[in-house]
């Protein structure tokens, strides 16, 4: 029983140890996007629409 | 037993903690707050040599000038010294949120990450720059 008990410790500790190894690459786009929006107002807090830049080249 | 279960659900409570920590990396420190301001003032200098072509976004994360020909001359020397402020901000920036999520070594995967959105997120008629070192326009 005791040592059913470590086992799934031992698993639990492991997991919870790779979780943390790995770059979490979903997340750092997330914190990029938001960097991005801001440094180049893309999108700014509040009114939700796109900032409007004084030359914007269109497509 | 019981004692046991109880044991159990701790560690399973603070073993999920982390997890959800994880999920958002933490970019709002005293230090990446700055340098993100640092690099919104920078582009609001920039804007116009992005969109002109003078300055493109390179394929590592940093900015470029990648026609200086396009910038009369009495503005290259602060145009360059800008890119350098910024790229200066960049490295800084990728570097903070790698220490700062507790993973220094992360920094590089930070910058590639970083690297990809600038160009993704560019906006039609700015140049970025290819792996190869071709530029391309948008």
């Amino acid at each position: 029983m005791n040592r059913t008990v470590l086992l799934v410790l031992a698993g639990l500790m492991t997991g919870c140890v790779t979780i943390n190894i790995y770059f979490p690459a979903a997340a750092a786009e997330k914190a990029a996007d938001k960097i991005i929006d801001e440094v180049w107002q893309l999108k700014p807090e509040g009114n939700g629409k796109p900032a409007q830049p004084k030359e914007e080249s269109k497509p | 037993m019981k004692s046991l279960i109880r044991l159990l659900a701790v560690v399973i409570a603070l073993s999920a903690a982390p997890a959800w920590a994880a999920a958002d990396l933490q970019i709002n420190t005293p230090a990446i707050t700055q340098l993100r301001e640092s690099m919104h003032n920078h582009f609001h200098q920039l804007r116009d040599y992005f969109a002109s072509g003078a300055v493109g976004v390179t394929s590592d994360g940093l900015l470029a000038v990648r026609d200086a020909s396009l910038i009369p001359l009495d503005q290259r020397q602060a145009v360059n010294a800008l890119v350098a402020e910024d790229n200066q901000n960049r490295r800084a920036l990728y570097r903070e949120i790698a220490r700062e999520n507790g993973h220094p070594e992360w920094e590089n995967d930070v910058r590639a990450t970083f690297a990809q959105r600038w160009i993704d997120r560019s906006r039609p008629g700015w140049w970025y720059q290819k792996p190869n070192g071709t530029w391309v326009q948008k």
